[in-house]
């Protein structure tokens, strides 16, 4: 601590020599390309979907059709409740199996074999989105319609959510795969969190005698809103999820859906199926509208997620000095 | 007493179970993936998958134009995304007094959870609409998706200089830009091309921008304001269409893109193992 | 010691460095063509795009400098792309409504082959052999029928043991050519289709779910049992996928194939509009379903189309040489190219039609200049 500050006191009083300067704005106006990047994002995004704004305004997103045929009537709600959904399903079964990873690589696993497994969940993260969906096409699919989804439906038929005809993907299917997607960011922030807890912490439990699992209740609850952004992350990656989605949901545009097991459309789905055809400057628009909402919801969840974790990371560090 | 203990340590033993559990898991998909390319692609691998171009309807060829494609694009997207990737990550690490590196650095966490469609979309309105599909196109949406790992590992690598470094070599009248670049950031130029390298891996396999800004390409690479054949599209496209010998090239093309993502990985594990040490 | 490590390390990454160098130059390294190289891209249906990519290859063999780049973004998109000017020439199996003619002036039409949709489906354990009829596809695809076992199916299929399940329908996602033919169909066939559903590259489907690309419902078909969908024929046949029969006006069944096509297309009125005119009318469908003397007439048949500018100087970066090539591209496929159709099952184009289409590439033109004598 105190190197820094005297280091910074002869940087400010050496830093008239020009050399430094030039390279100091040069490395500033770098940084600073990044903010106009976004800044730029923002502009074109909204120029491009100058044209929907115009028609449909800000009702844009709670517009229910999508007819590129007749009335050129466009509306992203159901691709905004698609996303949410294939989302909500992949946080609800990935969470726990995350958050069990994170306390496995922080608090249980030895040095060594922890190295090699936290290798492996980064492998999950390395595999590319259209692998993901090849192999839900080709693998998954005909395993859960065959061997899982009939008996879901034999036992929870009667409910709305699980009648209906089963044809292997669809909502259920393309959240399961999300859930997959998503364990590498939610474990290993999660890890980093728990492990930045400071031992001071355990070491007063288990001398109280806590069991292993006791220990880890404390641990989770100190690093609580950590372990919380670190799942809001994880929910900013699946609702940007393009190739696997597109590839497993089914591909149609309806309000809701009749069942778990039948197809949706989420918005980055239906961006990636007809940005490339779509047939008059409207309908271009409407989807460049559609890449804005998604930008936009995107944005205000990873922005929700740093804040809080940076929160975290700040209050565990400052503790562990006082 | 002893009944409460015993219930304890059950619900110890059960959480263990559990943790455990969560592991096993999730790696079950990961080895089903594994396992289903491997086995389908290699069926697809050899002399001619290396050496012929994209084939028609019932030839034989090869994924050599998609390797050249997707090369010069990464590479294009490489000298666009790293030296700004680098540069921010020096600002954000040497000049964190500036005011300049809160909202920096900011906005290089929100840059990477941008959804990797959306960074399409902005080169398709920014570049296809003046330039036309092309590598330019494609390489500019993906350098902005290399631009915040670059920074972020950087970043990091060049926190883990020690301070002493940059202090003797300033008391050895060393400019401190001089310091920068030959000394700092030689030091920790292994944390920097791990970065790069974890760059290259992520947009290797992203086909969602390129599906936007370049499209499908059969050639070899013609100018860059014009499309390349890229890998991942192509693994897209051909996968699950009719003809056998586009099946097959994309599964072999799945294979190829998992084993040189997997290279990476593990050269990555293998450069940073000395991370801890200086 | 350090020393020796930072020599490998260079080499290694001059060697990498080379090796990357030598695979991005590797095409390169090829003699070079003498004659100019250039590349022409097209876009549209992918209802012949194994057609149109076996002729890309193949004249690539006859003229090495000429590259063609043709993406199958479906019918939808290739009208927008010639629209936008973004391609040279495009491929679409509807011909241009008159509300895209006029945004598209001077659009000539070439009907470069024609190809039929196939009914697929999926039924374990059933033969091959299932009959359909339009009224019946109407209805499954209007999701009034949803049961295989359905009486109406029964009726048409009585040797076969349809299964009490759920019938899954599967149509196109993306703006298509093949949903125009195939819904010009049940247009044809049904006045409620018609004045609730209609024609078009894009139609609000009642029921199902929604495939990419030819591909992408041959895909889903031969994935999900139970399963029906419709299909440019030769992605059925390529994936091995069963196929229907179909009822057509002469009462007779009649599978997608080779020969059925031809006598639907022999069917086909005579008089074809001029390459400069609207198509908006010529339909092969509607020629079939009234004629009953058609016996093996199979009645989903239809044209696919090139779409070209008659006046090429108004697409940016054309000069006179490659809008030359252009045209002997086209030429070339009416002619040469038609020889490589039926392997692929696609009609080879009848002599009056190869004459109009003659008739309409000699009007082509580059700064008012006729490129085709």
């Amino acid at each position: 601590m105190k190197s820094k500050t005297s280091f910074s006191k002869i940087v400010y009083l050496k830093a008239k020599i020009e050399g430094d300067e030039i390279f100091r704005l040069v490395s500033a106006l770098f940084a600073l390309a990044t903010i106009l990047l976004v800044g730029l994002m923002v502009y074109e995004l909204t120029r491009g979907s100058w044209l929907s704004l115009q028609k449909f305004g800000l009702w844009f997103i709670m517009g229910t059709s999508w007819d590129p045929v007749f009335t050129l009537n466009f509306g992203a709600l159901p691709l905004i409740l698609g996303t949410l959904t294939t989302s909500a399903i992949a946080l609800a079964m990935g969470v726990p199996i995350s958050i069990g990873i994170g306390l496995l690589l922080s608090e249980y696993i030895p040095k060594r074999l922890g190295f090699f497994v936290s290798f492996m969940v980064e492998l999950l993260a390395a595999i590319p989105s259209v692998i993901y969906g090849l192999w839900g096409i080709f693998v998954l699919i005909p395993f859960l319609r065959n061997n899982v989804y009939p008996y879901i439906q034999a036992v929870l038929g009667s409910l709305p959510l699980f009648s209906g005809p089963i044809y292997g993907g669809g909502v259920l299917t393309a959240g399961i795969v999300l859930a997959i997607m998503i364990i590498p960011i939610i474990s290993s922030v999660s890890r980093d969190v728990l492990s930045a807890v400071p031992h001071s912490q355990r070491e007063a439990v288990i001398s109280l005698g806590a069991t292993k699992w006791e220990t880890c209740k404390i641990v989770m609850s100190y690093a609580k809103p950590g372990v919380i952004g670190a799942i809001i992350l994880g929910l900013g990656r699946a609702i940007g999820e393009t190739m696997a989605v597109t590839m497993l949901i089914g591909n149609k545009f309806k309000v809701l859906p009749s069942s778990f097991f039948d197809a949706w459309y989420t918005m980055a789905a239906i961006i990636a199926n007809e940005f490339t055809e779509a047939t008059s400057d409207v309908y271009v628009s409407a989807l460049i509208h559609v890449g804005l909402t998604l930008f936009l919801i995107s944005l205000i969840v990873n922005v929700i997620a740093r804040l809080i974790v940076w929160r975290t990371l700040r209050l565990v560090k400052g503790v562990s000095r006082g | 007493m002893m009944d409460n203990y015993r219930i304890r340590k059950i619900k110890d033993r059960l959480m263990r179970i559990l943790v455990w559990s969560s592991l096993i898991i999730a790696m079950i998909p990961l080895f089903s993936i594994l396992l289903d390319v491997f086995v389908n692609g290699a069926r697809a691998i050899d002399m001619d998958f290396f050496l012929l171009p994209t084939p028609t309807v019932g030839e034989k060829g090869g994924i050599a134009n998609a390797i050249q494609g997707t090369l010069i694009t990464l590479g294009l997207a490489s000298i666009i995304g790293v030296p700004i990737g680098i540069m921010s990550g020096i600002f954000l690490s040497e000049y964190h007094d500036s005011k300049l590196s809160q909202p920096v650095r900011f906005i290089n966490d929100v840059l990477s959870g941008f959804p990797s469609i959306v960074v399409g979309i902005f080169g398709y309105v920014l570049i296809v609409s003046v330039i036309g599909f092309s590598v330019i196109a494609a390489a500019f949406s993906l350098a902005i998706i290399m631009i915040p790992i670059v920074t972020r590992t950087t970043e990091e690598s060049l926190r883990m200089v020690p301070v002493a470094i940059r202090e003797a070599a300033l008391a050895l009248g060393i400019r401190r830009w001089k310091t920068i670049i030959f000394i700092v950031l030689k030091g920790a130029r292994k944390g920097v091309i791990t970065g790069i390298l974890l760059a290259l891996a992520r947009i290797a396999g992203e086909s969602a921008p390129v599906l936007v800004t370049m499209g499908y390409w059969r050639w070899w690479f013609s100018g860059l304001n014009r499309p390349a054949s890229n890998i991942a599209l192509n693994i897209y496209l051909f996968a699950i269409s009719p003809f056998e010998n586009w099946r097959t090239l994309a599964w072999g093309s799945a294979l190829f893109l998992i084993l040189m993502i997997l290279g990476i990985s593990i050269l990555v594990r293998v450069l940073t193992r000395g991370k801890y040490e200086w | 010691m350090d020393l020796n490590r930072n020599r490998k390390i260079f080499l290694v990454a001059v060697t990498a460095i080379i090796t990357i160098g030598l695979v991005i130059a590797y095409p390169y390294l090829i003699p070079a063509e003498p004659e100019r190289e250039i590349t022409i891209n097209g876009a549209g249906a992918s209802f012949p795009f194994p057609l149109v990519d076996k002729w890309i290859a193949e004249y690539n063999k006859v003229k090495k400098n000429v590259k063609i780049n043709y993406q199958s973004i479906g019918s939808g998109g290739g009208i927008r792309q010639h629209t936008e000017k973004t391609v040279y020439f495009a491929a679409s199996d509807a011909p241009l409504t008159p509300s895209q003619a006029a945004n598209a002036s001077n659009t000539l039409h070439i009907p470069f082959t024609i190809g039929g949709v196939a009914i697929i489906y999926n039924l374990p354990g059933v033969p091959k052999d299932i009959k359909f009829s339009g009224e019946i596809l109407v209805d499954i695809f209007m999701g009034k029928i949803s049961k295989w076992n359905d009486p109406k199916l029964v009726e048409l299929n009585p040797n076969v043991n349809l299964p009490d399940k759920d019938i899954i329908v599967v149509h196109r996602s993306d703006g298509s050519g093949t949903t125009f033919v195939f819904t010009s169909y049940l247009s044809e066939v049904s006045e409620e289709w018609k004045a609730n559903i209609g024609r078009g590259t894009v139609v609000n489907w009642p029921v199902g779910l929604g495939g990419k690309g030819n591909e992408g419902v041959a895909g889903l078909v031969s994935q999900n049992p139970y399963s029906v969908g419709y299909v440019e024929f030769i992605y059925a046949k390529k994936n091995n996928i069963a196929w229907g029969y179909l009822k057509n006006a002469a009462g007779s069944f009649v599978e997608p194939s080779l020969d059925s096509f031809r006598a639907a297309a022999a069917v086909a009125a005579v008089t074809l509009p001029k390459g400069y005119e609207s198509w908006a009318e010529v339909s092969i469908i509607r020629d079939v379903v009234r004629n009953t003397q058609a016996v093996d007439a199979y009645p989903i048949t239809s044209f696919s189309y090139f779409l070209v500018y008659k006046e090429l100087n108004v697409l940016p970066n054309m000069d006179e040489y490659t809008a030359r090539q252009l045209v002997e591209f086209l030429w070339w496929t009416i002619h040469d190219g038609q020889n490589y159709s039926a392997e692929l099952d696609y009609v080879p184009l009848p002599s009056n039609v190869v004459a109009r289409n003659e008739e309409t590439i000699r009007m082509i033109t580059f700064n008012g200049k006729q490129l085709k004598g």
